[in-house]
């Protein structure tokens, strides 16, 4: 499969968050703004990548019946690095990641991948599998993390554009923010949205057929 | 400094019963684990269908995230720390947990057949429940004695239960008498039923006890 074709089925046609419905856990937790939803997404995307190239090198060493606690010592192995890396270079995202940030471990995405691609292919394939579904979670989380804010706040990227890094403010909804979805309620309710939406354009898309 | 007087050095100031108490009843209500916090999401969604098999799933989680607890509490405080190895926590807590999962498990097959019969199936997916890990990170974290992280890892599991009973038992009545828009249907108006759920909770966060 081509790289252009396989990024497509990862984001949109067969994305982790949204039609595996696989790592819920971050993308509920971590898209409270859109600055933390690109952190958490970027920093799951680097382990991927990493542990995708590693497994995919080691697995004609790795033993049948051990796999699945190799393969997490080698996430975890990387989730540290990008744990301390992170606290060392920008405490702020880390302290609003918080804990899940070392809990990018248990993202069954990465696992999934370890088990179903990682451990059966090549280094390179591997490594844009990594790419590809990395980008894929990456964009629901931004997807999330936009509508929230947006919604919740009435910012754009706050903490990191604009005066005094407040974010860039929406006239209307930043006096008049829905403060309920930037709340645990609200990420439930704005991901149930976005997969209604999706269900309804897929639907259209087989009536059409 | 040898290896005794690292330990004592480093292990956290005993609670006192009241804090206790309050940790447990906040972590049940004021901080659920899947509907204020996120943790545990995948096989919250994932195992609740049917009522049987959510009240099996948290009582799983409640055992295994006794046992998570403390293990990870002794593994901290006599290994991690007076080594000065805190930087491998979520190494050694991952590893620590996956193998308990699967001491339980093989201890449960062997000496209770009939509970293994029970909760047998749900035992590996929580090896990657992030609700267990997360648990012994807060013990850590927040530096509860061991009796605190017992009593914190048993209420979060009862949390759990709370949570995915009520909400499988509403996911039953939505797929026999519920009729929403055709968009909506399955997985959308689930995560809609969770987040007035998740409302419904927000109530306890103004609980004051004492």
């Amino acid at each position: 499969m081509k790289f252009k074709d396989r990024l497509h089925s990862a984001v949109l046609l067969d994305n982790p968050v949204f039609m595996q419905t696989i790592g819920l856990c971050p993308s509920l937790a971590t898209t409270t703004s859109l600055s933390n939803a690109i952190g958490m997404g970027l920093a799951a995307t680097v382990v991927l990548i990493c542990s995708n190239i590693v497994i995919s090198l080691l697995r004609k060493f790795i033993p049948e019946k051990v796999r699945i606690a190799a393969f997490i010592t080698i996430i975890a192995g990387f989730v540290t690095i990008i744990d301390l890396s992170l606290q060392a270079f920008i405490p702020s995202l880390a302290a609003s990641l918080g804990l899940f940030l070392p809990l990018i471990v248990v993202n069954c995405i990465i696992l999934g991948r370890a088990e179903a691609y990682a451990s059966k292919n090549k280094v390179l394939p591997s490594a844009l599998d990594g790419v590809c579904m990395g980008i894929g979670f990456t964009f629901a989380l931004i997807l999330m993390g936009f509508f929230r804010e947006l919604l919740g706040a009435g910012t754009i990227l706050s903490g990191y554009v604009g005066a005094d890094k407040l974010g860039i403010k929406i006239p209307f909804l930043y006096e008049n923010p829905i403060s309920m979805m930037i709340l645990p309620a609200g990420g439930f309710l704005m991901m149930g949205f976005l997969l209604a939406t999706i269900q309804y354009f897929m639907n259209k898309k087989k009536g059409d057929k | 400094m040898n290896y005794f007087a690292a330990v004592q050095a480093g292990l956290p100031d005993s609670m006192a019963l009241t804090d206790i108490i309050f940790l447990a009843i906040s972590a049940v209500l004021v901080n659920n684990y899947i509907l204020v916090q996120f943790l545990g999401c995948c096989s919250f969604f994932g195992v609740s269908k049917k009522t049987d098999t959510a009240v099996g799933m948290g009582m799983a989680v409640i055992f295994v995230m006794a046992l998570a607890s403390i293990v990870s509490w002794a593994v901290n405080y006599f290994v991690l720390v007076p080594l000065e190895l805190e930087y491998m926590r979520t190494i050694a807590f991952i590893l620590v947990i996956a193998t308990l999962v699967q001491f339980v498990e093989m201890f449960m097959k062997k000496a209770m057949p009939s509970l293994y019969q029970a909760l047998g199936i749900f035992l590996p997916l929580i090896t990657t429940n992030c609700a267990v890990l997360g648990a012994a990170i807060t013990n850590i974290d927040n530096q509860y004695s061991l009796l605190g992280s017992i009593v914190y890892g048993v209420f979060a599991g009862v949390g759990y239960l709370v949570a995915i009973v009520i909400f499988a038992s509403i996911r039953e009545r939505l797929e026999v008498t519920a009729k929403c828009p055709k968009c909506f249907e399955g997985f959308p108006i689930a995560l809609v039923s969770a987040s007035l759920l998740a409302m419904a909770f927000m109530g306890f966060s103004g609980l004051k006890i004492w």
